[in-house]
């Protein structure tokens, strides 16, 4: 057991970013979430970004088959995985040459140098060994022979093979990290406890190599010094670490057990929205009902089939399953039930980058279906406030009886971040238009006079028996209706109805400048990014006259969209597409000119690029 | 709630809509057939739900006084799902056309069988589209003049009977249209079921396909071209009730009581409720007779009985009542 001395030398620093990469089967994300575990834990703000192979198990040592976990940790507010590496942690030759990148010359690089074997080095492609040719010469390497220190400390122990002993390298770095950045091991020594409650021999082993790995950095000379990132000021609560995916499946627990109705998702696997399934089919001791369909089509069916008989029904996907869904979703628009459609988006078109994350299914969002189908849209912008989103979404659904579709991402939705836990009692509630008995001259069309929103009369309700379908509807009787001008009211009454629902949700408040030269837009998974870097142009570069947009809510958009855009110079619009939002604020703001930055290379936006076009655009 | 309202009529479950099918469409007396089954099952008239698809079958639910709806082509086994996994008390049932649940709606059709959720459904095979007026279908003959095939369809078809029981269907029925006593009962029997049911109507469309079954459903054969089985009875046809089958090594065979010394004895007696279901597809691929009646009805677990005794056995576990529960387990930690 470790008695950890805080070390009286330790550097204090601000906020830092490691890369932990090596193989895919090296153990690299487990790594990863035991440091922002332990750092959170000791009260760092934290966000961290997965990052691996679309390939289960790509062939080992190859440059594809590199699996990487990127943790940012802060005493100040951390709102992205970050950009340039503090720390790089590379396993083997193919994480070295994939990831030095990112990472600033003059900044860390830790590596396992018994991994640069001849034959991993020609797997990574090196013609020469990196670590003797001079070509690191800029950064700062501690080679360490991860491999044979991890068969050393564990030569003693029984029941472990030289497989399984390999496998615990990961945490032999670990333990350095620790040591490196002044963190407890406890917490992982712990979890170890857990996860190998009936396999002592293991917890035995993977102890003493963390533990290896901590002396062997407190020890060496190759480290001088070691960095320390107190508490970041956050505030006062209970947290957890969640990522995005979680908190979207818990959002809709919540919302659940506040509306009174049970939870339905009918749910296809698709990549990387399938985490909201295996978070949901875990808690049936809530009543979920978790179906796994045959297809994506099933999938959302099912959930308008729960939806009629009165359940708070989802369905989760990528992109290329809400293609699939669009004609279903349309039938949701003309029945007018309640429910969810949960996009966490992937860059396409196609099966196009399914690991990567996009904004590039807003259209598709929008209107991805035949005919006039308007469906409200809405998009949670960092891996906490999927919980909220979620909720959000299922008390507009049922409060306007109109599906909705959340749009995530797989940059949120794999990524995570500290959650001041929300207990139910502060949600806001959430209203339904369910009906229970018979009224004189009752129709299934009947609607509230604020909303439009339809009365909900569900199956096994005596009297209320009536019949809904795809064919369009009489908008006094519900019956079908061939009728001309039926049918413009009723498709004007559907719009209607998604329009008002901007008097039900917050209005858009910019952040920084109120007023001025630029304002910058986002909308979604990107908030973190535009957020720090206009933050970063604001307090340090002293552009006080730059403002910052985040729209969650796209369709209807806030009702003062209008006014905050005309009190600024210049309007600049930055999403991960080739330029979606900014066409629909363009469709609704004629007068306005907007400018645009794209990017489409699967990836986040980086702070420098940001700031740069800021400046071309601000002057 | 118990009510004691006395026993329906076919008119509760009928509704105001004028019924829009073509006149002499077997349509017709499948509604009437199923309208006069209902009342007899003592489901009550608020639990049933009707979902269609999409096809003139499919306006189905719009002439029921039920709940209903119309959902979109191939689709209805999945929302059914979804009406029956959301509340297992309701009566559901799924109406289909040849298109509709073998071309469209291919997948659902066999996962929903594969699956066993307690739904009832009728599928309307009369071996052609009519909605679209007129091209083959997955059931449509080989050689078949239709729209879409003016010199003879290409496509062999399914046989709707044979690709159910491959897809594990636990009950499977066939009648002809023309037989609205013995496809209410039919009805009936579906509806008491626990599981999926599937009844095939072989249902005449007068305008695209006119006279298809006649050789089968026609009052002056039938009695000759179809055996009607009965469970536990032997599989005996014919006007004189003299014609039945026996197994002729891996074949069945029809003979003649009376003839070459085969008495009543030797006719193989219909056993519907084993779970083997190797001579129901030998029945099913019968054409001379064709088989109807119920020619399969295994009794297994469905879905609905797996998933609630997995939640009860969950709920019964696990320390988490509320959300709140869960939120705050595990590793949390405080922010002051």
């Amino acid at each position: 057991m470790i008695t950890l001395e805080k070390n009286p030398n330790a550097e204090a620093l601000d906020a830092v970013v490691i890369r932990f990469v090596g193989d895919s089967g090296d153990g690299m994300q487990l790594t990863g979430t035991q440091f922002s575990d332990t750092s959170a834990m000791f009260g760092n703000d934290v966000a961290t970004f997965p990052n691996y192979p679309s390939e289960i198990r790509a062939p080992q040592g190859s440059l594809y088959g590199v699996s990487g976990f990127q943790v940012h940790i802060g005493s100040v507010e951390v709102s992205t995985p970050g950009d340039n590496l503090d720390l790089l942690v590379a396993m083997n030759p193919a994480g070295l040459k994939t990831n030095l990148y990112a990472v600033k010359p003059g900044n860390t690089i830790i590596i396992d140098s018994d991994s640069f074997t001849k034959k991993n080095l020609e797997k990574a492609q090196y013609e020469t060994n990196p670590l003797e040719d001079g070509s690191l010469e800029n950064y700062r390497v501690v080679q360490v022979p991860m491999t044979s220190l991890t068969k050393e400390a564990l030569k003693d122990v029984e029941g472990m093979d030289n497989k399984s002993i390999t496998r615990s390298k990961n945490m032999f770095a670990l333990g350095m990290v620790y040591w490196l950045y002044d963190r407890n091991p406890e917490h992982t020594i712990e979890f170890f406890e857990k996860k190998f409650k009936n396999k002592p021999h293991l917890i035995k082993a993977n102890t003493k190599v963390l533990n290896a790995g901590f002396f062997y950095a407190e020890t060496i000379e190759l480290i001088p010094n070691s960095y320390s990132i107190s508490p970041a000021k956050m505030k006062e609560g209970t947290y957890r670490i969640i990522m995005g995916n979680t908190a979207t499946a818990w959002g809709f627990l919540a919302a659940a057990e506040k509306s009174g109705r049970e939870l339905f998702l009918g749910s296809y696997p698709i990549t990387p929205a399938t985490d909201i399934l295996h978070e949901l089919v875990k808690h049936k001791h809530f009543g979920v009902k978790a179906f796994q369909a045959e297809d994506e089509i099933a999938g959302i069916s099912s959930a308008i089939g729960a939806s009629f008989a009165g359940d708070l029904a989802i369905t989760t996907t990528s992109g290329p399953g809400l293609a699939l869904k669009g004609e279903a979703l349309g039938l949701a628009v003309m029945i007018e039930l309640p429910l969810v459609v949960v996009n966490v988006q992937r860059g396409g078109p196609s099966t196009g980058l399914p690991t990567k994350t996009e904004q590039s299914d807003l259209m598709q969002a929008m209107y991805g279906r035949n005919g006039e189908s308007p469906v409200i849209v809405i998009a949670a912008s960092t891996p906490a406030n999927c919980f909220n989103y979620a909720y959000q979404a299922s008390k507009l659904a049922l409060e306007h009886m109109t599906p909705v579709v959340l749009l995530t991402d797989g940059y949120i939705a794999n990524g995570s971040a500290p959650w001041k836990i929300k207990s139910l009692e502060e949600m806001p509630e959430i209203k339904n238009n369910l009906v229970n008995e018979v009224k004189e001259n009752w129709h299934p069309y009947d609607r509230d006079e604020d909303t439009l929103a339809r009365n909900w009369a569900i199956p096994g309700t005596p009297g209320l028996e009536h019949r809904v379908g795809g064919l369009e509807k009489d908008r006094i009787t519900g019956d079908v209706s061939h009728v001309p001008e039926n049918h413009e009211i009723m498709t004007h009454t559907r719009a209607e109805k998604v329009k008002r629902v901007e008097n039900y949700i917050p209005e858009i408040q910019p952040e920084f400048a109120q007023e001025g030269e630029l304002l910058v837009i986002g909308w979604g998974g990107t908030y973190g990014s535009l957020h720090s870097a206009v933050k970063q142009i604001v307090e340090e570069e002293g552009y006080n006259n730059i403002g910052f947009a985040h729209f969650n809510y796209i369709n209807p958009l806030p009702k003062n969209t209008g006014e905050v855009l005309s009190r600024y110079k210049k309007i600049l619009v930055c999403e991960l597409n080739n330029g979606q939002f900014v066409n629909v604020l363009r469709m609704n703001f004629e007068e306005q000119k907007f400018h645009q930055f794209n990017k489409i290379q699967g990836l986040p936006f980086a702070n420098s690029e940001l700031i740069e076009k800021f400046k071309q655009i601000a002057k | 709630m118990e009510t004691t309202v006395e026993k329906y009529t076919y008119k509760d479950f009928a509704n105001d809509q004028e019924v829009r099918w073509c006149p002499g469409c077997d349509d017709y007396v499948i509604l009437r057939s199923v309208q006069k089954a209902l009342p007899e099952t003592g489901v009550k008239k608020e639990d049933v739900v009707f979902i269609s698809g999409i096809g003139c079958s499919s306006r189905f639910p719009y002439y029921m006084g039920t709940y209903g709806m119309h959902g979109i082509h191939g689709r209805a086994p999945a929302i059914a799902s979804g009406v029956k996994l959301a509340n297992p008390d309701l009566s559901v049932w799924v109406i289909t056309g040849d298109g509709d649940s073998m071309a469209i709606g291919g997948n659902h059709f066999i996962h929903v069988l594969r699956r066993n959720i307690d739904l009832n459904i009728i599928l309307f095979n009369n071996e052609i589209y009519g909605l679209t007026k007129g091209q083959f279908s997955p059931t449509s003959l080989v050689g078949q003049k239709t729209k879409s095939s003016p010199y003879g369809n290409t496509q062999p078809p399914f046989q709707p009977g044979e690709l159910a029981i491959g897809a594990k269907a636990r009950f499977f029925a066939r009648i002809g249209g023309n037989a609205p006593k013995e496809m209410t009962d039919i009805f009936i029997e579906a509806q008491k079921f626990k599981g999926t049911s599937l009844v095939e109507v072989l249902q005449n469309c007068v305008i695209f396909n006119d006279g298809c079954y006649v050789k089968y459903t026609d009052k002056k054969v039938r009695e000759d071209k179809q055996l009607f089985v009965e469970h536990g009875k032997p599989m005996i046809f014919g006007k004189n009730k003299d014609q039945g089958l026996v197994l002729n090594g891996l074949k069945l065979e029809t003979v003649t009581i009376g003839e070459n010394g085969i008495t009543e004895e030797d006719i193989l007696i219909h056993d519907a409720k084993t779970e083997d279901p190797t001579m129901h597809q030998m029945l099913v691929r019968l054409e001379d007779p064709l088989v109807t009646g119920i020619i399969r009805s295994f009794q297994d677990v469905t879905l609905e009985e797996r998933e609630d005794a997995l939640t009860a056995q969950i709920k019964a576990k696990s320390e988490f009542r509320k959300t709140n529960d869960l939120f705050f387990s595990g590793e949390t930690y405080q922010v002051n």
